[in-house]
């Protein structure tokens, strides 16, 4: 009797286990070919994007060896918290050494950290973290208005469709991802600079009162956005999800 | 085991007390059974959860003392809504919890409705009157909507809001693609308030096509459109050769001649290819029309058709045709009418002809088409729905050609037909679908696109707002698109602005384009003699932007008759343009204006005064403002810009007066006479700085 359990027990927990595994071996694919030392990022990293949403660009990683050199047909696998998907997850890195992946955020706002990884000759895993930041809905209001109204003074990167006035104005703005600077103002510092301009704060005028155009919600939610693409972090930027 | 069995009986139900004593417990523990489930049910797990999450939390008082245990229920009679998920989503309303990340204790993000307002499942979907997690997120039998997965959230913002929103980029994006696809071309789209979905693309007529191009060009498009351009609309049919060959033989059988759509010029098409650039150039051809650029990135506009490689598609006298007059051959196009001249036109032409790809046609060799290939071609072009999108001579625009998608987001799961392996939701349908749509059946008519995985998240979010709830919303709550204008201007000056199509780029009364200047109150603002001059030989007003005013070779007569419509009908109300003189403004007000404008207010940030000293170039150069600009204008928009032009970026400075007084007096005495050029002084600048940051 005793033993019969046991069989049944012994059983049902190889069931239970093999149903549970959701790695099974098959998918992986062809196998690696080459092994690196090291996984470096080539482009992809500190995107933002609404939550949910895909990245604007992919992931690009490369795999190198000890030397520096890039190692063609090395398995890279993606990893980072539940709800972060990945096209494709894992795969071999190219000729020159790359792989890339698109990337959607999980569901809510924050700093994403996600993990690529490979394994070296030895079968050590060797890993890479890659930060992305997922707006919410105040971030991304907060965001339409940085295009609209802030950006074309405190971006100094111009693009094409928009040129960039920071570099003929005498005292420079801050990019709104200098942490440096920013997370060391308050909220309310902040928002009375939006409100009342410059001087406000005793700062120069170049930088004007935008109280009577945008509404206090319309503020709150820069203040939001300037908070979740500072870098280095700022306090206030909310949760950081990493793989679990 | 008999005797065993017997005894245990004799025990139990012995005599009738014993027999009573036995019942009533059984009945108690079946009894229970209820309060033990309960006890043990989810919620309660999350809410002791919830205890133990906040426990160590500085608030820990306020928030358990803002705990309600027990089953916790969003009631909104009028919207349907039974919600219990704030029994485990228990700190949804605390906004100190925003750095908690497990779920459900988060609290929710900040947005401009309150839970109790809408309750949850009119955004999120999914079961609200649920009490376990599976039935409240996930598609059981009884209950066909699960939640909605993040990426498509903005989906719900469009029940109600049926007009763009700030807050919903995607679903905005999706909407406009619905339109300037053509995908409402063939799925009708009506919308909660009755109107239905229509499409902003223009595709060509094709009753005259053979003035046009060749049937070579139009078979490599047919099996192709992308390789000929890559930003084409035209979605890849996949037809085979033959097919192609057939479509083609029909279109040219089929086409009629345009009178006078094709000309040949006095002058000689120019090999010029240096003057042909800088017409293209001064003509801001790029402000519409693409083109591929040695590096393989498309320059320019899209409201035109791409031009990388027009010479391959072209005839060259047909593309004279259109360049003298684009309203011969298709009356409604957005082109404006340039008056170019004959040499002009050699030149430019001769340009554009250039723009040829001798791989595109150089594989294409038809034999001449028989009569049944055009009678193939016919049945083909009515099987795949062709006049739905296009004009063609004899065949009739099919009604309902595709399936109607008004609630495409309340389709029940259960009518779908999945792929294998693809997770069973709509959301997912939707997506493959529009991702490769003859996956599902190789005999399926819908076309291949190419569109982004952004741009199919986006259409897939705005096809979900198309669902049941839209349409059973108290009237109270939509919010609906304002209705879109069909304003045009009247008589001889309204003939000549459609003929140059003005409101391809400018908007006037809440109709038309938005890549120029909005002319609605043009009277009020700007003088009568800068107009006439400006029309005559459009200068550079903002420095920063690439797309700019063409020139036109307008007779004196045109301009007078634009510029004085203009004058007299586009007037703001508030606006008194003779309420303040032009000029004579006090000494001492002027030098006020100008330590206001450099000092207090530092407009010299966005707009240049002295081309000298000035950099700022977001606003437009103002070095000539007192001869472009009424004073009365000035002073009305120094007092409240968004008043004159909504969603314009200049800061409303809630000025004093005085301020605005002195302000308009500095700005009026600013007349342009000393520095001839001083626009053409900032472009360079504005160049030199694109160039290097590039």
């Amino acid at each position: 009797m005793n033993r019969m359990a046991a069989v049944l027990m012994i059983f049902s927990v190889a069931l239970v286990s093999s149903s549970c595994s959701r790695k099974p071996s098959s998918t992986a694919g062809p196998g690696p070919t080459g092994f690196g030392a090291a996984i470096v990022e080539s482009s992809g990293g500190k995107q933002f994007a609404q939550t949910g949403a895909l990245l604007p660009q992919p992931v690009v990683v490369q795999v190198n060896d000890a030397q520096g050199t890039a190692v063609p047909g090395a398995l890279v696998e993606f990893a980072a918290a539940p709800g972060v998907t990945f096209d494709p997850p894992r795969g071999l890195t190219d000729a020159s050494g790359q792989l890339t992946t698109n990337v959607s955020l999980g569901g809510m706002a924050g700093r994403y950290l996600i993990t690529a990884s490979t394994f070296d000759k030895t079968h050590k895993k060797v890993e890479l973290k890659i930060e992305e930041i997922a707006l919410g809905y105040q971030q991304a209001l907060g965001r339409h208005l940085n295009e609209q109204y802030c950006e074309r003074c405190h971006n100094p990167e111009s693009t094409v469709e928009r040129v960039s006035n920071y570099d003929n104005l005498e005292i420079k703005p801050h990019p709104f991802t200098e942490g440096d600077t920013l997370n060391k103002m308050s909220d309310a510092d902040v928002t009375a600079i939006i409100t009342h301009g410059g001087p406000a704060l005793n700062k120069s005028a170049l930088m004007p009162a935008w109280g009577n155009t945008l509404s206090k919600a319309d503020i709150q939610a820069l203040i939001a956005y300037i908070r979740a693409v500072s870098d280095p972090p700022s306090r206030s930027a909310g949760a950081v999800y990493t793989r679990n | 085991m008999k005797r065993k069995l017997m005894s245990l009986w004799q025990k139990l139900f012995g005599d009738s007390v014993r027999a009573f004593g036995v019942v009533s417990l059984i009945f108690l523990a079946s009894m229970a059974v209820a309060p033990a489930k309960n006890f043990f049910s989810e919620w309660r797990h999350y809410q002791r959860g919830y205890l133990g999450v906040i426990r160590n939390r500085s608030e820990a008082n306020t928030l358990r003392r803002h705990l309600k245990s027990g089953i916790q229920q969003i009631w909104l009679p009028e919207l349907g809504v039974v919600d219990r998920c704030t029994s485990c989503h228990v700190g949804l309303k605390e906004t100190s919890l925003a750095d908690v990340s497990t779920q459900p204790y988060r609290m929710h993000p900040v947005i401009p409705h309150k839970p109790d307002q809408f309750g949850c499942t009119v955004c999120h979907r999914g079961q609200g009157a649920a009490t376990t997690v599976e039935e409240a997120h996930n598609s059981t039998l009884a209950w066909e909507q699960p939640i909605v997965p993040a990426k498509y959230i903005e989906s719900s913002c469009g029940e109600c809001h049926q007009s763009a929103l700030p807050g919903t980029p995607q679903l905005n994006q999706g909407r406009t693609l619905l339109s300037r696809e053509g995908c409402v071309h063939c799925h009708t789209v009506k919308l909660p308030d009755g109107s239905a979905m229509k499409a902003t693309d223009d595709p060509p007529s094709l009753s005259h096509i053979a003035d046009k191009t060749s049937r070579e060009w139009i078979f490599a498009w047919l099996k192709d459109p992308q390789a000929y351009a890559a930003t084409a609309t035209m979605p890849n049919f996949k037809l085979s050769d033959d097919d192609a060959r057939d479509i083609s033989a029909f279109l040219i059988a089929n086409s009629t001649p345009v009178p006078g759509d094709s000309l040949t010029l006095s002058a000689k098409a120019s090999g010029d290819a240096t003057a042909g650039a800088s017409l293209y150039g001064e003509s801001f051809c790029a402000s519409c029309h693409a083109v591929q650029n040695a590096a393989g990135n498309l320059v320019g506009g899209d409201i035109g058709p791409e031009l990388t490689r027009a010479g391959s598609k072209l005839k060259p006298e047909w593309l004279q045709g259109w360049l003298k007059n684009p309203r011969v051959y298709d009356p409604a196009t957005p082109m404006s009418h340039y008056r170019f001249t004959d040499v002009q036109i050699a030149t430019l032409s001769g340009f554009l002809m250039a723009k040829a790809d001798s791989e595109l046609l150089g594989k294409v060799h038809l034999d001449p088409a028989t009569p049944e290939q055009i009678a193939h071609g016919k049945r083909l072009v009515s099987d795949y729905g062709c006049a739905s999108c296009h004009e063609i001579a004899g065949v009739k625009r099919p009604d309902n050609f595709a399936p109607e998608l008004s609630r495409i987001g309340s389709k029940p799961v259960t009518q779908l037909i999945f792929l294998p392996g693809m997770p069973h939701t709509l959301p997912d349908y939707i997506a493959s679908k529009i991702r490769q749509p003859r996956a599902f059946s190789p005999g399926l008519k819908m076309p291949q696109y190419t569109f982004t995985p952004a741009q199919v998240d986006a259409l897939t979010t705005a096809l979900l707002s198309l669902n049941d709830r839209s349409y059973t919303l108290p009237p109270s709550l939509a919010v609906r698109a304002k209705p879109e204008s069909d304003y045009q201007p009247a008589g001889k000056a309204g003939k000549l602005m459609s003929d140059l199509a003005c409101f391809s780029c400018h908007r006037i009364n809440g109709h038309g384009g938005d890549m120029a200047p909005d002319l609605t109150w043009e009277g009020s603002s700007v003088q009568r003699e800068w107009l006439g001059q400006f029309l005559k030989n459009p200068g550079t007003l903002r420095p920063a932007l690439i797309r700019r005013m063409p020139r036109f070779n307008f007779t004196d007569s045109e301009i007078n008759e634009l510029a004085d419509y203009m004058m007299t009908v586009y007037q703001n109300p508030g606006v008194d343009r003779d309420a303040m003189p032009l000029s004579g403004y006090p000494q001492g007000q002027i030098e006020l204006g100008k330590q206001l404008f450099y000092g207090k207010y530092a407009c010299q940030g966005c707009h240049i005064v002295d081309s000298k000293a000035d950099k700022g170039y977001i606003g437009p150069t103002l070095t000539q403002v007192g001869s472009r600009l009424t004073a009365a204008w000035i002073y009305q928009w120094m007092k409240n810009p968004q008043a004159l032009r909504p969603g314009t970026i200049e800061p409303n400075r809630a000025m004093s007066d005085e301020d605005a007084r002195a302000l308009t007096a500095f700005l009026m005495s600013q007349k342009g006479a000393k520095s001839p050029h001083p626009a053409k002084a900032a472009r360079s600048r504005a160049t030199k700085q694109e160039v290097a940051s590039r």
